[in-house]
């Protein structure tokens, strides 16, 4: 029995274990010495999980009584956090490398929190999904703070640390109240109490402190209020982690939770997702038109970008699921483009974030100012950019959802949100002579920003075969 | 060849690519080669779509040429055109070359000019093709990006400020179209454009909040797409963006946005709002009518104030598009033939009219007209070719602005004498606010210093105008040229409108009893 569920999670132990000797291994060895090479070793392994995840059958298993589900929606979910993870972990060698800031323990972090995040959307009781979530936060609060002499990123540290505590009390208290309600803390004996018409109030209120916990890790309004500060304080690279991964974890586990456990009661949760959605939109779509930092901006976007995802889940059907997941998977794929974009920026080493300093920087590096913008566009959900399709799946969710007075709420945040993305390209192509920055010249960044803007144009054709994949996906979820 | 339709569409994005990918520098050599490129590249274009006019056969009023292919989310890439498109298509193809010839003087980063004026000649070619209503909003939408661009790297002293007002206040009219095809997309279960045409949207009458709207659901969609179209063609109220967009953009896209972008707002109509919404076409039929009267008379006025050539000229293009919606939402044959017409023949004089100014322009760096005075005397070539277009955006018989004024008028006149009594006092303003300007430009003495030594027009500017001239007599003299090709189209279109709208009719009659 054991032997059967060990295979089952046989993915996250060869991680966790990998993690750990590496731990070991570098500790007893040159330490730091080690890190280049640790970071590409970590990056290669989990693409190889990626790979593996992905050419294994399709079938629903489950393991230790439940608490564990590998189907087809956590596997969908896991290749997208582990290539997003290699993805990052690849781009930020050569910019921590040059700064000094490279410690080993920055990839045995990126590893343990990616293990955590293949739980949380594996999770089929809400006490694996808390020792997922857990594991995935601890890692996440200490790489925030992994510049431990700069003042920002411990502020930026401890802010996410402190706020992440309470929405770690919240989900608790939310994961007691529907212990104590539903009898059960197992996915599958929850839905059997909450069914539609007959659900306790207690049940209810659970449910609500769970969206919010769970909500704060998708930094969603109003639970957003940590992001900017910890998107501008935490190292570059750390923050392209987090906007990438764990906000695809976060959405897949807000998902498995509803859908797995409260299924029976969509019209309930559907109302709060849609409320958190429509906040979201409008709230990043006009707090990112006065920032200046490029990264807070990105926070804004991210935030604008999350509230169209739950509009998918809002709808509460098979295709809303499969919109969210299309969504956030072209969702990462932009951001990885964009921050590789954003690494590149320095002057004299040091790294830039004021949008000023790109002033025309189109006409210093044409080709690498073309594939941003062909990525600010995308972002926007200009057509005929590939953003633009995740913004049609999800619109097209929310209004056969019955939610379409959301979707006209949503498509006006985005024009509203595509004025600070023009910022950027105004800067970029319009703007007057005035400070230079460099760029720097990794190939790994340039290839990385190139390939996403490519995929943001050749996606248009098939998508890569995504589209299917999350539609069995969001199938085995929602039925 | 089955797919001539795609290999008209995307020979420019081809040149597109093969100038971003292989063409390096910025050196003199590096800037011709750019502009050689693109300029075969749009000739190549233009001779290729000759072809799909050719082997058009006008009395088919189906779609033709049609291509098909699978895509995503059960979407499809369907291509084709019918007697409606066919000759906006090869408006675009005949305009850009010429856009291309115009922009010969350009030295500032004019690879990436080449570049967006290719990838916008394939987004606007696609617009008028697209048999997809998503494939539709692709490339309808996409146009908004290199434009922005032009204007904003190109463009003159206020191109910020125009480049943004253009982007923003366009996406905000299409992202409303867009939630109405997707609405469509769950009413009808398809995007196809054919199926469409003919699908029944409901047009039940319903409450929402306590107002009552008339025609339903087809009312909504009909105003979500109107949201799109008014601001594209533009259409008063909505208009205010074309004056700062078209002064500050560079003269070819002047003439682009004038010749070609204006004219997707109307294509639109005609291909969605009238057929696919009759009932909500009916309900708020009257009220466009009235908006493009207002029009005419109104934007006349405006233009008669202007200092500022090119505004001007903008202000006359609003007026225009006014008799275009006004022709189109009378909904008869006379009226949507005087539409297309007007369109059409827009695009040739409205192209050489911002020409006109950008010859000045090249010359002196001003468009005030308080700058110029006197030019017969330096430049008779230039009088001659600023007169003759002068009469045709005047409607002087014999040219083409005469046959699409006079179509649509006796349309109007069918359907609402008032608005037709507004609408035609707008044609004397619009003689004097352009006679006035060419008074004010060309005649009396030459006592400007500056003037003294201007040139008169280059063989490559006479070459430029040289099509536009031979289009703009050749319509007026010979309109059933466009007319043949149109009218079985545009018969059926109107007959469709005529009989869904009878049958939405019955059916509150009977929902009614």
């Amino acid at each position: 029995m054991i032997q059967g569920d060990l295979t089952i999670i046989l993915p996250e132990i060869v991680l966790a274990v990998y993690a750990m000797a590496a731990l070991i291994g570098a500790v007893y060895t040159t330490r730091d010495g080690l890190a280049p090479a640790l970071t590409w070793v970590t990056a290669g392994l989990m693409a190889a999980l990626a790979v593996w995840t992905a050419t294994g059958d399709g079938a629903t298993r489950s393991a230790f009584g439940g608490m564990f589900v590998d189907d087809g929606f956590a596997r969908f979910a896991k290749v997208a956090i582990l290539l997003g993870g290699a993805s990052v972990l690849v781009m930020s060698q050569d910019y921590m490398t040059r700064r000094g800031m490279l410690k080993f323990e920055y990839p045995v972090l990126v590893a343990l929190a990616t293990v955590g995040m293949m739980m949380m959307v594996s999770a089929g009781d809400l006490m694996a999904l808390y020792m997922g979530l857990e594991l995935q936060s601890l890692s996440l609060y200490v790489i925030a703070a992994f510049r431990r002499d700069s003042v920002r990123s411990t502020e930026a540290g401890l802010k996410y640390f402190v706020l992440g505590a309470l929405s770690s009390g919240l989900l608790l208290y939310g994961a007691s109240l529907v212990y104590g309600y539903a009898g059960t803390t197992s996915f599958a004996g929850i839905i059997q109490t909450a069914k539609e018409g007959e659900v306790s109030l207690g049940l209810l209120f659970g449910l609500v402190f769970l969206i919010s916990g769970m909500t704060f890790k998708v930094s969603a309004v109003p639970f957003h209020m940590w992001t900017p500060d910890v998107y501008e304080g935490a190292p570059t690279p750390v923050t392209a982690f987090f906007a990438t991964a764990p906000k695809f974890a976060a959405m897949g586990m807000l998902a498995r939770v509803l859908f797995d456990a409260f299924g029976g009661i969509a019209g309930d949760w559907g109302q709060v997702i849609a409320l958190l959605s429509l906040l979201s939109m409008f709230l990043g779509a006009v707090a990112g038109i006065g920032q200046r930092d490029i990264k807070r901006l990105m926070a804004y976007s991210s935030i604008a970008h999350m509230g169209y995802a739950l509009m998918g889940l809002a709808a509460g059907t098979a295709f809303g699921v499969q919109a969210m997941l299309v969504y956030m998977a072209i969702y990462v794929a932009m951001n990885v483009g964009t921050f590789a974009f954003i690494l590149m920026m320095e002057k004299d080493g040091q790294p830039v974030t004021d949008i000023r300093a790109l002033n025309l920087y189109a006409r210093r590096e044409p080709g690498r100012a073309m594939a941003m913008l062909i990525l600010l566009f995308s972002l926007a959900g200009v057509p005929p950019l590939l953003g633009f399709f995740g913004k049609f799946y999800v619109l097209r969710a929310a209004y056969e959802g019955g939610l379409a007075w959301l979707a006209i709420a949503g498509v006006l945040a985005s024009v509203i949100g595509a004025f600070y993305y023009l910022r950027i390209v105004y800067y970029m192509y319009f703007g007057e002579e005035g400070q230079e920055i460099e760029t720097s010249r990794s190939p790994v960044l340039w290839a990385f920003l190139m390939g996403s803007a490519a995929v943001m144009i050749l996606g248009i054709v098939n998508m890569f075969g995504v589209e299917g994949a999350a539609g069995a996906a969001a199938m085995v979820l929602v039925n | 060849m089955d797919n001539l339709l795609s290999i008209v569409t995307f020979i420019p994005a081809l040149a597109a690519v093969i100038l971003a990918i292989f063409l390096r520098g910025e050196d003199e050599a590096a800037q011709r080669n750019a502009k050689w490129v693109a300029l075969v590249a749009t000739t190549v274009t233009f001779l290729v779509s000759i072809a799909i006019y050719t082997q058009f056969d006008p009395s088919d009023t189906g779609f033709q040429f049609v291509e098909e292919g699978e895509w995503l989310l059960g979407l499809k890439y369907k291509m084709g055109v019918d007697g409606i498109s066919i000759l906006f298509v090869l408006l675009t193809t005949f305009i850009m070359p010429l856009t291309i010839l115009a922009s010969w003087e350009v030295t500032h980063r004019v690879k990436e000019y080449m570049i967006a004026f290719l990838l916008l000649e394939t987004l606007m070619l696609g617009v008028f093709m697209a048999l997809d209503l998503v494939l539709f909003y692709l490339f309808f939408e996409g146009g908004l990006i290199p434009m922005f661009l032009i204007i904003g790297i190109w463009g003159g002293k206020d191109r910020i400020y125009a480049s943004f007002k253009f982007f923003l206040y366009t996406f905000i009219g299409s992202v409303l179209m867009l939630v109405a095809i997707v609405a469509m997309y769950a009413d009808a279960g398809t995007t196809d454009i054919p199926t469409l045409l003919s699908h029944e949207f409901p047009s039940e009458s319903f409450s929402v909040l306590g107002l009552r709207i008339i025609g339903g659901m087809q009312t909504l969609l009909w105003l979500a797409f109107f949201a799109s179209f008014a601001v594209k063609m533009p259409m008063w109220p909505f208009h205010t963006w074309l004056p700062d967009a078209h002064v500050q953009a560079p003269t070819a896209g002047s003439v682009v946005l004038a010749a070609i972008l204006l004219k997707m707002g109307g294509y639109g109509f005609l291909r969605f709002s009238l057929p696919m919404f009759p009932v909500g076409s009916e309900v708020l039929g009257v009220l466009v009518l009235w908006l493009s009267a207002i029009a005419i008379v109104y934007t006349s006025l405006v233009a008669l104030v202007q200092e500022d050539m090119k505004k001007l000229i903008a202000y006359s293009s609003v007026a225009h598009m006014g008799f275009v919606t006004m022709g189109i939402f009378t909904v008869t044959q006379q009226g949507v033939d005087g539409a297309i017409f007007q369109m059409l023949s827009h695009g040739f004089i409205s192209s050489a009219l911002f020409l006109i100014v950008g010859v000045v322009y090249d010359r002196m760096h001003t468009r005030e007209i308080a700058a110029y005075g006197g030019l017969v005397n330096r430049m008779p070539v230039y009088a001659m070719v600023f007169m003759l277009f002068t009469m045709a955006n005047v409607g002087l018989p014999g040219t083409s602005g005469f046959v699409g004024e006079f179509l649509t008028l006796v349309g109007i006149f069918q359907v609402n004498t008032w608005v037709a009594a507004v609408a035609t006092s707008g044609v004397i303003f619009s003689a004097a606010y352009a006679l006035w300007l060419y008074r004010r430009v060309v005649f009396g003495d030459l006592i400007k210093e500056s003037l003294k030594s201007i040139r008169d027009m280059t063989a490559r500017e006479r070459l430029i105008f040289a099509p536009l001239i031979v289009m703009t007599l050749l319509l007026g003299v010979y309109p059933s040229l466009v007319t043949d090709i149109i009218a079985p189209s545009t018969e059926a279109l109107v007959q469709q409108y005529d009989k869904a709208l009878a049958a939405a009719e019955a059916a509150s009659q009977i929902a009614a009893n």
